[in-house]
């Protein structure tokens, strides 16, 4: 068993051939397989919060949308980015984009990440935005996050929560003030301005996402 | 005589401490690809990594031992840190030192790894560890978005260090 499971990770594992995109093998299948693509649509969810209660982004009436970030307690580049997160909470929400955080990983892998510790951390940071736990990274895997923090920006529609921008919040992990791309926040401004988002999709450096191994 | 055989063994001694004391070398991303792209007769490990990214640190002593566990094969190993160029001196050289680690270490000296990720491979997120294997005619074999046990990773080196 432990054999063919080797050879299974070792087969599926390779992601993508070359930077000219002549892709070998298949994509692994674990972890990053499916996810969100700009314009597809997003599954609500109801979780719980640090303070015990259940919360759903479906009584959020007010709401245009949500700046869903994938983050945790322990990731560094988290961290570095937990004031800009409060931040763009206190900026957002009263225009219709609240700030929904979501900490997928497992405490068994990384002690750190556990419930206990991030009541500790909302604490500490005051944060004025729910932080939810998403046990098994359950949402993290359907959205196809990888890294915290990995933000999606969702719009409602009509049929369901549109997904408008994937990515990183800025191009300056270390400092806020020196980063001269706002990516979400740009997103954001062109959302509300009723605009198509012109960069849908950006990359950063990361902490990956400690899914539970079941 | 004897006293410039000692001199010569001091001087081995003293160049085989320095490098053992984990020089890092900062770097733009032009130049690494430049260098990765350019063929040679060795097959690139080039592994991602971070002091503070803790499935990264767990998998560097499989990284370390490819040039044992593949002798005489034409194979390098080039640990590309994803620190800050700020922390170099203070956290990236120190940590390397106390770990003895002896692999060829590179800092990524960008600040928005949105411009380069995608020339590595459109397929990787940019969570960390990643491993890019580059084949000798300088192709990229493919980017590899997960952490390693060593024998999962020499599975798949075997076939290409012929």
């Amino acid at each position: 068993m432990k054999t063919l499971l080797l050879i299974l990770l070792v087969v599926a594992v390779p992601l993508i051939g070359n930077a000219q995109g002549m892709s070998i093998g298949e994509k692994p299948a674990v972890q990053l397989a499916s996810g969100y693509a700009p314009g597809d649509r997003a599954e609500s969810f109801s979780l719980k919060n640090v303070d015990g209660a259940q919360v759903s982004l479906d009584n959020f009436s007010d709401a245009k949308g949500f700046i869903v970030v994938f983050t945790c307690n322990h990731c560094p580049f988290s961290v570095a980015y937990e004031d800009r997160i409060i931040q763009l909470d206190k900026t957002y929400k009263s225009l219709g984009y609240p700030v929904i955080a979501l900490n997928p990983n497992d405490p068994q892998i990384q002690p750190e990440d556990s419930y206990d510790n991030m009541k500790k951390r909302a604490k500490q940071k005051k944060f004025s935005f729910p932080y939810l736990l998403d046990e098994g990274g359950v949402y993290a895997h359907k959205y196809g996050a990888t890294k915290t923090p990995h933000v999606y920006l969702l719009q409602k529609k009509a049929d369901g929560l549109s997904v408008a921008y994937i990515g990183a919040i800025d191009n300056n992990s270390k400092s806020g003030a020196e980063a001269d791309q706002k990516y979400l926040e740009n997103a954001l401004k062109e959302l509300i301005a009723g605009k198509e988002v012109s960069v849908k999709t950006t990359k950063a450096i990361g902490c990956s996402i400690k899914y539970s191994k079941s | 005589m004897k006293i410039k055989k000692v001199i010569i063994a001091c001087g081995i001694i003293v160049l085989s401490l320095l490098k053992l004391s984990g020089q890092t070398q900062a770097i733009k991303f032009v130049d690494a690809e430049k260098y990765w792209k350019t063929p040679k007769d060795t097959v690139l490990v080039i592994n991602f990594w971070a002091t503070w990214c803790k499935p990264c640190i767990e998998e560097l002593p499989c990284f370390e031992k490819i040039n044992s566990r593949f002798p005489n094969k034409k194979i390098k190993v080039i640990l590309v840190s994803q620190d800050y160029a700020s922390d170099m001196d203070t956290r990236v050289n120190p940590f390397l030192k106390k770990k003895g680690i002896m692999s060829e270490v590179w800092l990524m000296n960008e600040k928005d790894p949105n411009t380069w990720i995608d020339r590595v491979s459109p397929g990787w997120s940019g969570a960390i560890p990643a491993t890019l294997i580059v084949l000798p005619n300088g192709s990229y074999e493919g980017l590899y978005e997960t952490s390693f046990t060593c024998e999962e990773l020499y599975l798949l080196l075997e076939p290409l260090v012929k």
